[in-house]
């Protein structure tokens, strides 16, 4: 049968006119609904624009870059910390190559963040530290190659990792025996580092804690079990700032004086302390899903409990829960902004100190407290794209 | 089964041997510790073991407590430390300033973190009985209000019904509700921890008033996009002796703050500046003489210190009128010295006989 | 020396030291004497520091006189009643935030999320763009940008404050509105309003039972409405048409006399909160809408019902299973972030802790019962929300 002539469909409208017609104007309240939402968008939009590149006055910013990135470290001591960046940047090319997976998520947003801060008009920053930005961010994608193509082994990778973390701070904070690397006491570090320290440092220090609680709970004896319990609902019931104030005021206290805990410290172990209780929720859901046909078979090869524990269940365990681990490292991010409570220079104090040091920021609060929040966006976001877009290769939380 | 409970088990008990050892380290068994002076002289040996002096202080209060373009902490507070430090140690720059917050302060000087607390804090019973001890009176103010100039509140009863934004955890803050309970008025307080948010918000207009002591208003007020909108009233609601202190249970270390700083006052009496105190050492006067050193006891043999100990920190600060000029005089905050004046003038500044 | 045969091995009496019995019991000895240990040696350090420096350790403290203002209290309070009190006045506060916090979180993100799933791509999409911008943000820098940079810095001051219909007054010391009370004769309208919601509720159940049982039509709506309307209005004509006497906020002196009012810190730290918590539940909200499985959906248009219908008696409920666990999480995660209210100066249960420790000088007691608050308020609401999560849950066999 000819078609050709017979039966012909009218033609169809072009392919975006449909989509329209489906997406935004299907019904009638669908078109009222589209047609006040793009009122309300073009609004919100042009005023966000215009507040954004005209009326807002960003000098607290523009001014004062430098104090939000490093704080009051001295200004000529700041090569010690280029090196540590740049040892960390070569580290995670290098751990993005070799295992991807969460590395190409913590390696794509620094590389993000690296060009952001370089980019950002108009800041005070100087030409030299954009340029090294700049520079880090390409050594961040030259060590992916090299390690691309000439893998280096695991174990030497996590052994360089643990190496630079020790000379990073000891670079960092420096000796008085040695004059090329004068002291710097922990008190002068500020800003972006401390957050990224409270952070990092809270995170990675807090694992093997929650892992052990996480075992102690699930343990056979009453006794562990119970303490292990009672002190991870203690923790996960008090808010973080009651923490951060525990190990800030009353635990110093009880110490003895020549005991002097710099406040950046005590604040990290108050996050540390916080963090271990969340970690060991997080692992001992993973423990939870390993089938025990797992220990059985492991019991008839004749592995005893401690091997079983550290080759087949926590491996298997450890690698279910990298998600939510990595989703706890994104609010264990944003939570380093409490310990302004303490008197932590992280960067929300900078600003803070930044509007009330200067009489002409007067009335300039929203400036800065919409940078802060976009330092943390630009972070958040794009860890947790990146990582949510692991979790479907993995098939996490799928059935 | 119970043998998964090894792992966990074996690393609590490495975890609780661990921390014993620590404990052990750091908390002697006789109870007493090198940690809390409980003896006379501990807090002074411990200074001149560690060779610097570690003061508490602040960073945010124009003239009293701030950091300088360098980064270097100056201020009426921090001068305050340098003289006991130059009187004690010789060098008037071994010194470590410690940033403490309001709320710190006493457990700060509670647990002996700092030998000195330079703070501009006021001396009340329950502070000598809890904190420590408090050595000289540096400073006569009083707790006072800033308006707005444009307000028209001149008097205390204009106040009635005010917004009033104040610091938690101070004196302040117990002043405030009883003076508007003394004189039955109204009032709301607006209660940050945060002295800068105080400030910031009063400055905005939530707050019809702040309130602190006067010399902050004056210092805070300096700082402000406009200083002459606002005024300070001339009220004042409370005494606010601003007094360094020290830990409780080192006698020597009690004495020999006060004795430098009774050193300060006397030289301003005497006439002993900066520039003329090497000069002054080998003059007529007996009295400066002996105040500078070159002969007789000040205390100086029973106390520990060296005959020159004084001249010393009048050579790094200047007497007491210096440094009150040099940080809240006619160039600076211009804070007129009212009851700080020298008794001989009508203040209240007397220091003791130094003999 | 010949092997052993397995028959043999097993028949050999095993050694004390290898015994599981009796390793069994020493681990237990052994791991409790070490956590008891490890608690009385803590403990006697505590004790002794606290002998040593003079820190208060008892709770006599709190009948003392408290001597500092709050600037907001549910209930009678001056600086001349007791610490304990004013513990009390700060944790009415912190309740008020999160019961009224959960209610409007819950609301908002139910919206956002369900809007997050609409066909119609621009909601979806403004949606999405709430939803990130929130969650990815830390949740003190936006009380922050609502407290300073909105509220208190580009409102009008209270002289030139905004008036809406009411009278009602923004400004940067807050809203200002008129409140009602009952006058004498006002009781009977109270009545027939608590009777009128009561009412209306069992009607429009009982109505709605019996329409789907029998079939009959039995307007249960329009029932249930003209309960609530009628109600009300033979209440008001009972107490003489002048029932309610409304307090209006005049300027008068620095501020406004009479009228409810709302500060400028409640307000920023309600707005803070739900919003935030909003994106999170909008995103709880729609795990659990898309987790039922889309048979049901296809099922459900295949028989006739219309969109509401669908979301109504179909999905929710299925979806309420996967909801409610991580919504309690959420619940909780406000109740903490509550403390927040500590930096922007609203008197909560922290910032009344806070200032309790300055100034009596007892650190260690008031922190106990600050967090002893915390984990009440928290174990309870887990309690009580896990009862009914136990309820809905499927009973697999």
């Amino acid at each position: 049968m000819d078609l050709s002539t017979h039966d012909q469909l009218p033609p169809a409208p072009p392919a975006f006119l449909a989509w329209v017609r489906q997406n935004l104007f299907r019904t009638w309240y669908d078109s009222l609904l589209t047609i006040v939402s793009c009122v309300v968008v073009y609004l919100a939009l042009s005023g966000a624009i215009r507040w954004v590149f005209t009326t807002a006055d960003w000098s607290p910013i523009t001014q004062n870059m430098t104090l939000f990135l490093v704080g009051q470290y001295p200004r000529d001591e700041l090569w010690r910390l280029g090196i540590a960046v740049g040892l960390v940047s070569f580290f995670l090319g290098l751990s993005w190559g070799l295992w991807s997976g969460v590395m190409r998520s913590f390696a794509l947003t620094l590389i993000g963040f690296y060009l952001f801060l370089a980019l950002l008009p108009g800041t005070s920053l100087a030409a030299g530290i954009r340029l090294f930005l700049g520079l880090n961010a390409g050594l961040v994608v030259l060590s992916y190659w090299l390690a691309r193509r000439w893998p280096p082994p695991s174990n030497y990778l996590l052994a360089g990792w643990i190496v630079s973390a020790i000379v990073g701070f000891f670079l960092l904070r420096g000796h008085a025996a040695l004059p090329a690397l004068e002291r710097v006491e922990i008190n002068l570090w500020g800003g972006l580092i401390v957050t990224a320290i409270l952070a990092i440092g809270g995170i990675l220090i807090s694992f093997p804690f929650g892992v052990l609680l996480a075992l102690g709970r699930r343990s056979t004896l009453p006794v562990v079990s119970a303490f292990s319990t009672a002190f991870i609902e203690l923790i996960r019931g008090v808010p973080l700032i009651s923490i951060l104030f525990l190990f800030s005021l009353i635990v110093p206290l009880f110490l003895p004086a020549n005991m002097r805990f710099d406040r950046m410290l005590r604040a990290l172990v108050g996050m540390i302390v916080f963090s271990a209780a969340y970690t060991a929720e997080n692992v001992r859901g993973g423990l939870q899903a390993i089938p025990s046909g797992q220990y059985e078979a492991a019991y008839a090869i004749g592995l005893r409990n401690l091997q079983i524990t550290l080759l087949i269940v926590l491996p298997q365990a450890l690698r279910k829960v990298i998600p939510a681990i990595v989703g706890q490292f994104i609010s264990l991010f944003k939570d380093t902004t409490l310990a302004s409570g303490v008197a932590v220079l992280e960067i929300l104090s900078i600003g803070r100190s930044v509007l009330q040091g200067n009489p002409e920021y007067i009335g300039l609060q929203a400036e800065v407290f919409v940078f802060v929040a976009a330092i943390f966006w630009i972070f958040s976001y794009s860890m947790s794209v990146s990582s949510r877009r692991i979790e479907t290769q993995l098939g996490v939380g799928q059935s | 089964m119970y043998r998964k409970a090894l792992i966990p088990l074996s690393l609590l008990i490495a975890l609780s041997m661990l921390l014993a050892a620590c404990g052990g380290a750091a908390t002697p068994a006789d109870g007493g510790g090198e940690a809390q002076a409980s003896g006379y002289g501990e807090i002074v040996a411990a200074i001149q073991e560690r060779g610097t002096l570690v003061c508490g202080g602040r960073t945010d209060l124009a003239g009293f407590g701030t950091l300088d373009e360098a980064g270097n902490n100056v201020g009426f507070d921090i001068d305050v430390c340098r003289a006991v430090a130059a009187a004690l140690l010789g060098d008037a720059d071994a010194i470590e300033i410690v940033n403490l917050t309001a709320a710190e302060r006493g457990p700060a000087l509670q647990t002996g973190e700092v030998d000195l607390l330079s703070r501009n804090v006021t001396w009340t019973s329950s502070r000598d009985a809890q904190w420590g001890n408090f050595t000289t009176v540096m400073f006569y103010d009083g707790q006072g209000f800033m308006v707005p100039a444009d307000s028209g509140i001149e008097s205390a009863d204009d106040l009635d019904g005010a917004t009033v934004c104040v610091t938690s955890g101070t004196t302040t803050e117990l002043n405030l509700a009883d003076f508007f309970r003394q004189h039955g008025m109204e009032f709301e307080a607006v209660v940050f921890e945060d002295t800068a948010t105080v400030y910031g918000t009063y400055e905005e207009g939530r707050c019809d008033a702040t309130t602190s002591d006067r010399s902050q208003l004056a210092s805070v007020r300096s700082g402000f996009a406009d200083p002459s909108a606002h005024v300070i009233l001339d009220i004042t609601i409370s005494k606010e002796p601003l007094t360094p202190a020290v830990p409780h249970g080192d006698d020597q270390w009690f004495n020999i703050v006060k004795v430098v700083l009774a050193g300060l006052i006397n030289a301003e009496e005497f006439g002993v500046t900066q520039a003329n105190v090497e000069d002054m050492k080998s003059g007529d006067n007996i009295e400066i003489r002996r105040l500078l050193g070159a002969e007789g006891e000040w205390g100086q043999t029973d106390l520990g210190l060296d005959a020159d100990a004084i001249a010393r920190a009048i050579a790094a600060v200047g007497n007491y009128g210096e440094i009150y000029d040099r940080h809240l005089g006619p160039d600076a905050l211009n804070i007129p010295r009212g009851l700080n004046a020298l008794w001989t003038n009508g203040g209240l500044i007397y220091g003791i006989p130094l003999r | 020396m010949d092997q052993p045969s397995n028959y043999a091995v097993s028949q050999r009496p095993v050694p004390l030291w290898r015994d599981e019995r009796v390793l069994r019991g020493a681990a237990q000895i052994v791991s409790a004497l070490a956590v008891l240990g490890l608690l009385a040696w803590g403990l006697t350090n505590v004790l002794r520091a606290a002998d040593q420096r003079g820190l208060g350790l008892s709770f006599g403290f709190l009948e003392q006189s408290a001597g500092f203002p709050i600037s907001e209290t549910p209930i009678a309070y001056d600086p001349s009643m007791s610490f304990a009190r004013a513990f009390w006045v700060g944790i009415l506060n912190t309740l008020k935030v999160i019961i009224v916090g959960v209610l409007l979180a819950t609301g908002l993100g139910t919206a956002v999320g369900l809007a997050r799933l609409s066909t119609n791509w621009l909601l979806s999409r403004i949606a999405l763009v709430y939803i990130e911008a929130h969650r990815n943000i830390p949740l003190l820098v936006l009380l922050f940008i609502w407290y300073r940079g909105v509220l208190t810095n580009r409102l009008p001051d209270v002289t030139n404050s905004l008036r809406w219909p009411g009278p009602t007054y923004l400004s940067q010391r807050g809203i200002y509105m008129p409140w009602p009370s009952l006058t004498e004769t006002g009781m009977p309208f109270a009545i027939s309003i608590v009777l009128a919601i009561v009412l209306a509720i069992v009607a429009f159940r009982w109505l709605r039972r019996v329409r789907e049982r029998t079939g009959r039509p039995t307007y249960f709506g329009g029932v249930a409405a003209a309960i609530l309307i009628l109600l009300p209005a033979l209440g008001w004509l009972l107490s003489g048409g002048q029932p309610l006497l409304w307090d209006i906020p005049i300027l008068s002196g620095f501020n406004f006399e009479g009228g409810a009012r709302v500060t400028p810190e409640f307000t920023a730290l309600l707005i803070g909160l739900v919003m935030y918590t909003a994106a999170f539940i909008a995103e709880v909200v729609r795990a659990g809408i898309q987790a039922v499985d889309r048979g049901q959906l296809e099922a459900a248009r295949a028989i006739g019902l219309d969109a509401a219908q669908v979301l109504g008696l179909v999905i929710l409920p299925q979806a309420m299973r996967v909801i409610i666990p991580p919504l309690i999480s959420q619940y909780l995660n406000l109740t903490k972030n509550s403390s927040l209210a500590f930096f922007i100066g609203y008197p909560d249960l922290f910032s009344v802790g806070r200032i309790m420790i300055n100034q009596a000088g007892r650190a260690v007691p008031v922190f106990a019962m600050i967090m002893a608050a915390y984990l009440v308020m928290t174990l309870v609401t887990s309690f009580v929300l896990n009862v009914y999560n136990r309820r809905i849950q499927l009973i697999e066999r």
